[in-house]
């Protein structure tokens, strides 16, 4: 039976992932910070599909403990899925550097170094696949939210080095892109129908590039591929007029 | 946040407060201090019971499940898992819920707070019977355990209690085994009210039966009906076209209740033509037994969304009473007359046979219930206070879960728990902190 990680497990979109995988007969190993939020989770997907769920701590800043918690895992995951972030609040963090030491450490820092090391550890067993959400945020920087932006952005090059590095050695790496979800963190904003997935479609697009039907780069929405496209495409000398 | 709520019947529509916590531990945060506040689960109940005083507070956000025990069937959830999840989640795998309504979006809070009955309560009683234990939040914050050992009174009375004891945070309730997910069908051809009384008092040991009358049909024909009995199918009574799909198909199956229809105007005209052929077509499978999943026989109406519209902007009220065994015979043709004089734009009826009630104020007893929808149109009000009378004479009672207008003495005619209800509710400082528009309109 195969196993997965969720990295970021109390979120929605984590609760999704490891839900689709659940439902496809997989087993869930599931982290985060939130101990009893973490043990709800994984009843809760335990007793939908009577797949077996672990719960494992995880603080996404404590970079340090992260040889440990790998070690301490039952069984070293077939897919390594990270769904952390933090959107944080860019105003703030303009102004409070701690602020957005955290966002940058949370979205980038974080995230890449943990899937570095299981990188490390899958290329010794010879396979293994890792999933990094991060974000349309990170395709140019805004100045409604260009900490986060950045951080993802980051993120997004690191992935796209590391499956360049990983590819012809067995190991497969999707960087999914969501655009809005309909989640806690969005929870009061109003979001425009269109652009915008529910959790569970992202939990399942991500199983689908994942594992049944291998994808690089992916969208949840197709649409954003095309609104991208053109926020990429204007010259910096009329983005930086616009407002964005 | 103030926001317009009204139940599945769109009217009445009325402002309240509303809550969304995440947790149960949100939840406590968010109500303590509140007054005048009501749970709300899907929002399937018709009219005002799941709107709050000043505060509704919706537990969907307690969506999780806990546990099961797949040795005895127990399930233990959080209040605002549906039915349609535990469904998905259970029926693959051989479970069925003990008792099911019309419809599976509802909630598991929603279908304790109402005791709500399936088309087996002669039989198997309403889903509180099939409730192990309940964990209970009083407006304070306070947890309990309830069950029929523990805070038992409590237990009781949050059965059928709509919301008026406390918040449902989380239920043990029983699923039962089954091997497939199909029923085997019989339908019976009632000519006329008697007729159809005769047939589902007969059927007491059929699993699951109900009668689905002409609301419309007058004269020799007033009352005429289908009446449905059902029982599980067993996986070796599946044939070839069913052995694929042993627990239904995915989709929508095709035969079994016709309900495709609802792009019809609602008039007289249409319905009547509508009921005639419904009537055609389910007399013309009358006789031997037949196959139908899941979907359609429980559900079928879950398949055209937001048909509560079809009924437009004013909304409608569903009207269902029921009435002591003894005295359907000689009351339900003066109703149904009525109602057909009347010539109230309801598709069908529906009447069922209930067996014991459970909770302190659990719709069910023994007797007969008839349900119907009627639009929301001038006059309608004063019709149907005329009905509640001859039904309270009767010792008969509406159901809370889907009224939106019964006066405060038709409801206490009709409940003789009220008293221990209302004391409990005093014991346990709930009044005035719990309040919804169902609960001030019926002085409850
Ligand atoms: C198409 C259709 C068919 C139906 N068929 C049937 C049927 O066959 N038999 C039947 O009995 N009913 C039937 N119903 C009615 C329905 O089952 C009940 O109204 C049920 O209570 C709705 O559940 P809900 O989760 O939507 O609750 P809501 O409508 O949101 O609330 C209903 C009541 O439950 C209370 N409540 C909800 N959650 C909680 C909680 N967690 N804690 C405390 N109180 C709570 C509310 O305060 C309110 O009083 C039908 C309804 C529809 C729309």
């Amino acid at each position: 039976m195969k196993t997965v990680l969720v990295v970021g497990g109390t979120s929605d979109v984590g609760r999704a992932v490891a839900l689709a995988y659940a439902t496809a007969g997989w087993c869930v190993q599931l982290a985060g910070r939130d101990g009893p939020g973490l043990e709800r989770e994984a009843a809760d997907i335990a007793t939908r599909t009577g797949m077996a769920v672990t719960t494992h701590r995880i603080d996404i800043l404590d970079t340090d403990a992260f040889p440990a918690f790998a070690d301490t895992l039952p069984a070293l995951p077939d897919t390594v899925v990270s769904v952390v972030g933090l959107l944080g609040e860019q105003a703030r963090a303009e102004t409070d550097p701690v602020h957005a030491t955290t966002v940058m450490r949370s979205n980038f820092e974080g995230p890449a170094l943990l899937l570095g090391l299981f990188a490390e550890r899958f290329l010794a067993r010879g396979h293994g696949t890792l999933v990094g959400v991060s974000s349309v945020a990170g395709e140019r920087g805004r100045a409604s939210n260009y900490v986060y932006g950045a951080a993802k952005a980051g993120f997004t090059a690191f992935l796209s080095g590391l499956r360049n590095r990983v590819a012809k050695r067995g190991l497969h790496v999707v960087t999914v892109k969501p655009g809005f979800i309909r989640t806690r963190m969005t929870a009061g904003m109003k979001l425009p129908a269109r652009l915008t997935a529910e959790p569970q479609a992202v939990g399942d697009a991500i199983f689908r590039a994942a594992e049944t039907r291998p994808r690089d780069v992916i969208y949840v929405k197709p649409v954003w591929a095309l609104v991208m496209a053109i926020i990429r495409a204007l010259p910096e000398t009329i983005f930086k007029r616009t407002k964005l | 946040m103030s926001v317009e709520l009204s139940g599945w019947g769109r009217y009445p529509v009325a402002a309240t407060d509303l809550l969304q916590p995440a947790s149960a531990q949100a939840a406590a945060a968010m109500v303590a201090g509140r007054t005048g506040a009501i749970a709300r689960g899907n929002g399937r109940a018709y009219g005002d019971a799941a709107i709050g005083e000043e505060t509704t507070v919706s537990l969907l956000g307690l969506g999780r499940m806990r546990a099961f025990d797949p040795a005895t069937g127990w399930l233990t959830v959080e209040a605002g898992v549906t039915l349609a999840e535990i469904v998905a989640a259970f029926l693959p795998r051989g479970f069925f819920p003990a008792v099911v309504p019309g419809t599976q979006f509802v909630t598991v809070g929603g279908m304790i707070a109402a005791d709500v009955h399936g088309k087996n309560h002669h039989r198997d009683g309403g889903f509180g019977d099939h409730v192990a234990a309940l964990d209970l939040m009083l407006p304070d914050g306070t947890r309990l355990s309830c069950s029929r050992e523990q805070n038992a009174e409590l237990f009781h009375a949050t059965i059928g209690g709509m919301g008026l004891t406390g918040y449902i945070l989380a239920a043990t309730i029983r699923l039962i085994p089954v091997e497939t997910g199909w029923i085997r069908q019989r339908t019976l051809v009632a000519e006329t009210v008697a007729d159809t009384v005769r047939l589902l008092d007969a059927a007491q040991d059929a699993t699951y039966s109900v009668a689905w009358i002409d609301g419309l049909a007058r004269g020799a024909a007033l009352g005429r009906s289908l009446v449905y009995l059902g029982e599980h199918a067993t996986r070796a009574a599946l044939g070839g076209a069913q052995v694929p799909y042993r627990f239904g198909p995915a989709a929508k199956a095709g035969p079994g209740v016709p309900f495709d229809l609802p792009a019809l105007t609602l008039n007289r005209l249409s319905v009547a033509a509508f009921n005639e052929a419904y009537f055609r077509l389910g007399a013309a499978k009358a006789g031997p037994e037949r196959l139908v999943g899941w979907r359609p026989y429980f559900f079928p109406l879950d398949g055209v969304a937001d048909w509560n519209r079809i009924y437009g902007r004013n909304g409608f009220v569903q009207y269902q009473f029921v009435l002591p065994a003894a005295r359907s015979a000689d009351l339900l043709p003066d109703l149904l007359d009525r109602i057909a004089q009347r010539g109230s734009a309801s598709f069908l009826a529906v009447l069922k046979r209930l067996g014991r009630g459970g909770g302190l104020l659990s719709f069910p007893f023994e007797g007969h219930t008839l349900a119907l929808d009627m639009k929301m149109e001038p006059g309608l009000l004063a019709f149907l206070a005329e009905c509640d009378r001859l039904v309270a004479a009767a010792g008969g009672r509406l159901y809370l879960a889907k009224d939106a207008r019964q006066t405060r003495s038709t409801f206490e005619a009709g409940y003789p728990g009220l008293a221990r209800f209302r004391d409990i509710r005093r014991r346990y400082g709930l009044e005035g902190r719990l309040a919804s528009r169902l609960s001030r309109r019926i002085g409850l």
